[in-house]
């Protein structure tokens, strides 16, 4: 019953439907693994490029900045080996917008099977995760391989920080993912919103000028300062720069270019990535009740 | 015996939102008028009870809520009061062909509906040979499903169902596909499922197939059940009206 009265079934028998917790993806493994391989062949079918166009994206959008940002702007000057610097923040915010974007569509996109068939629905937020990570692979090798020829030593520190970053912006883009995916089904103005998001994240966070900027600009407002550290991201993008960029810095640009008390910052963002995480679940599940007749 | 499917005082009712954007929304707070808001009762309090190996149809008019209820059934639609209890895995054959995606092969369609209705890889594996022999289309398996022609699609789709290995199959008005012969191999392998102690529960307009097929049948009318019984009985009620 609604109240909660007598809503007790027989022994052996389970209601239909209901709500899947976001963990309990883990037993439908096979069906996500086909889920994912069906978003990847049909984003990029009838066109020619394919899956390069998951490369030329990245490589326009990083030549823009550098030039503009390096050598217009004159950050190439503070900051060196600056492309280094500048893509590093680049692969793990796109990493952050390509979740968020794709989950934020994900339940309309899949309207057809949310409306017909039962299946957990956070198969298809989750499924956007793997897609998105896909992407984000190969750009870690070029990360990687750019990093090497600019003269970076990798350190096991700088690993862990890359891994860490990683886990934050997963689990924060996958939390507001879920919110907004859920969102999505009734108000499709949620869609315009993450594209905003999207945008204001990659200037709101320290990919394109060092952290220290921001310091010095905000002196006399800490409160400020501290709401822009608060931002997982910010963290996520700095755990980048230790990983990839510090090793090949000059000694001197270093204070400058990763954030001090670097994994202070990670920890209280990996919490409130993980707090995101859990309030996005809790949200997608109370909603996903009415997705199939609101769609 | 224990029932393998129980609907208790199940009520499922929609609202149907005509505002939709903020200018419609401020428009007429201006004119003063509140937003309409319609609620629709379309699952009115439906009782029943499917012991386990019956093959039970589902009839009424367009409209009377049998494509709810069996949604309600599935888990698709959560009731809005009442409740739901199944025992054992249900498959929900709520329309040919949900899960298919046009851009995929009939394999990997095959694959993604088959792993979507619950199977696992080794299932589906298993069972892939026969349900392509059963389908007729080994020679398009690998082509792109947008080519395929509606009679193939609903061929592949429904043979993928039928392949699946639940114990309670819902059956949303998918045996009116494919021509003559199909039909009939399709109603033959449906008496297979339900000989072999499957549950079924079968939405349709086929009031011939309902009689011949079924051993119960539920008359539904504006989201109430009128008559439950045998199903001859029940055809020849509706038949009336």
């Amino acid at each position: 019953m609604a109240d909660g009265t007598a809503a007790v079934l027989p022994s052996g028998m389970t209601a239909p439907g209901g709500s899947a917790s976001l963990f309990d993806i883990g037993r439908h493994r096979y069906l996500l693994r086909l889920v994912v391989r069906k978003e990847m062949r049909v984003r990029y079918q009838g066109s020619l490029l394919g899956l390069a166009w998951t490369y030329v994206k990245p490589a326009v959008q990083f030549a823009v900045f550098y030039f503009v940002m390096g050598t217009f702007l004159g950050m190439s000057a503070r900051i060196s080996p600056f492309a280094v610097f500048l893509f590093s923040g680049m692969v793990i915010v796109n990493l952050f917008t390509e979740i968020l974007t794709n989950s934020t569509r994900s339940v309309t996109g899949n309207a057809p099977l949310v409306r017909k068939i039962y299946l957990p629905r956070q198969l298809f937020p989750v499924s956007s995760v793997f897609v998105a990570l896909a992407h984000f692979a190969p750009q870690v090798v070029i990360l990687v391989l750019g990093a090497l020829v600019s003269g970076w030593t990798p350190d096991v520190v700088g690993l862990l920080a890359g891994l860490a970053g990683t886990a934050i912006v997963v689990c924060l883009a996958l939390g507001v993912g879920l919110i907004t995916a859920a969102i999505n089904v009734a108000f499709r103005d949620i869609e315009n919103i993450t594209d905003l998001i999207a945008m204001v994240a990659v200037w709101f966070s320290p990919v394109l000028y060092p952290w220290s900027f921001v310091r010095d600009a905000f002196v006399d407002y800490p409160a400020l300062l501290n709401l822009y550290f608060a931002n997982p991201l910010t963290v996520a993008v700095e755990l980048f720069h230790r990983a990839f960029w510090a090793g090949a810095a000059q000694p001197l640009d270093r204070p400058d270019g990763v954030l001090t008390d670097l994994w202070t910052h990670a920890a209280i963002a990996g919490a409130v990535s993980v707090v995101v995480l859990l309030i996005g679940d809790f949200t997608f599940r109370r909603m996903s009740y009415k997705f199939a007749q609101e769609l | 015996m224990e029932p393998s499917v129980i609907v208790d005082g199940v009520v499922k009712r929609f609202r149907i939102r005509h505002v939709r954007s903020l200018k419609e929304i401020a428009s007429r707070a201006i004119r003063g008028k509140s937003e309409e808001r319609n609620e629709f009762t379309a699952l009115h309090d439906i009782s029943f009870e499917i012991p386990p190996g019956q093959i039970v149809g589902l009839i009424g008019f367009n409209g009377s809520g049998k494509s709810t209820l069996l949604k309600c059934i599935s888990g698709v639609l959560t009731p809005d009061e009442g409740m739901v209890g199944l025992r054992g895995r249900v498959a929900g054959l709520i329309e040919v062909g949900a899960g298919f995606h046009p851009d995929l092969t009939g394999r990997e369609n095959v694959y993604l509906n088959g792993a979507i209705l619950g199977m696992s890889k080794e299932e589906i594996d298993a069972a892939f040979d026969s349900i392509v022999e059963f389908s007729e289309i080994p020679e398009f398996i690998d082509t792109e499903v947008k080519f395929y022609s509606s009679g193939m699609f609903l061929r592949l789709a429904f043979s993928v169902a039928v392949h699946t290995d639940p114990d309670i199959f819902l059956v949303d008005e998918i045996l009116a596909v494919g021509d003559e012969p199909f039909q009939r191999k399709c109603l033959a392998r449906i008496r297979e499922l339900h000989d072999s102690g499957k549950t079924l529960l079968i939405v349709s307009h086929d009031l011939d197939m309902i009689a011949k097929l079924c051993e119960r049948a539920i008359l539904l009318e504006h989201g109430r059940i009128v008559v439950d019984g045998d199903a001859s009985e029940v055809v020849a009620r509706l038949r009336a009206q």
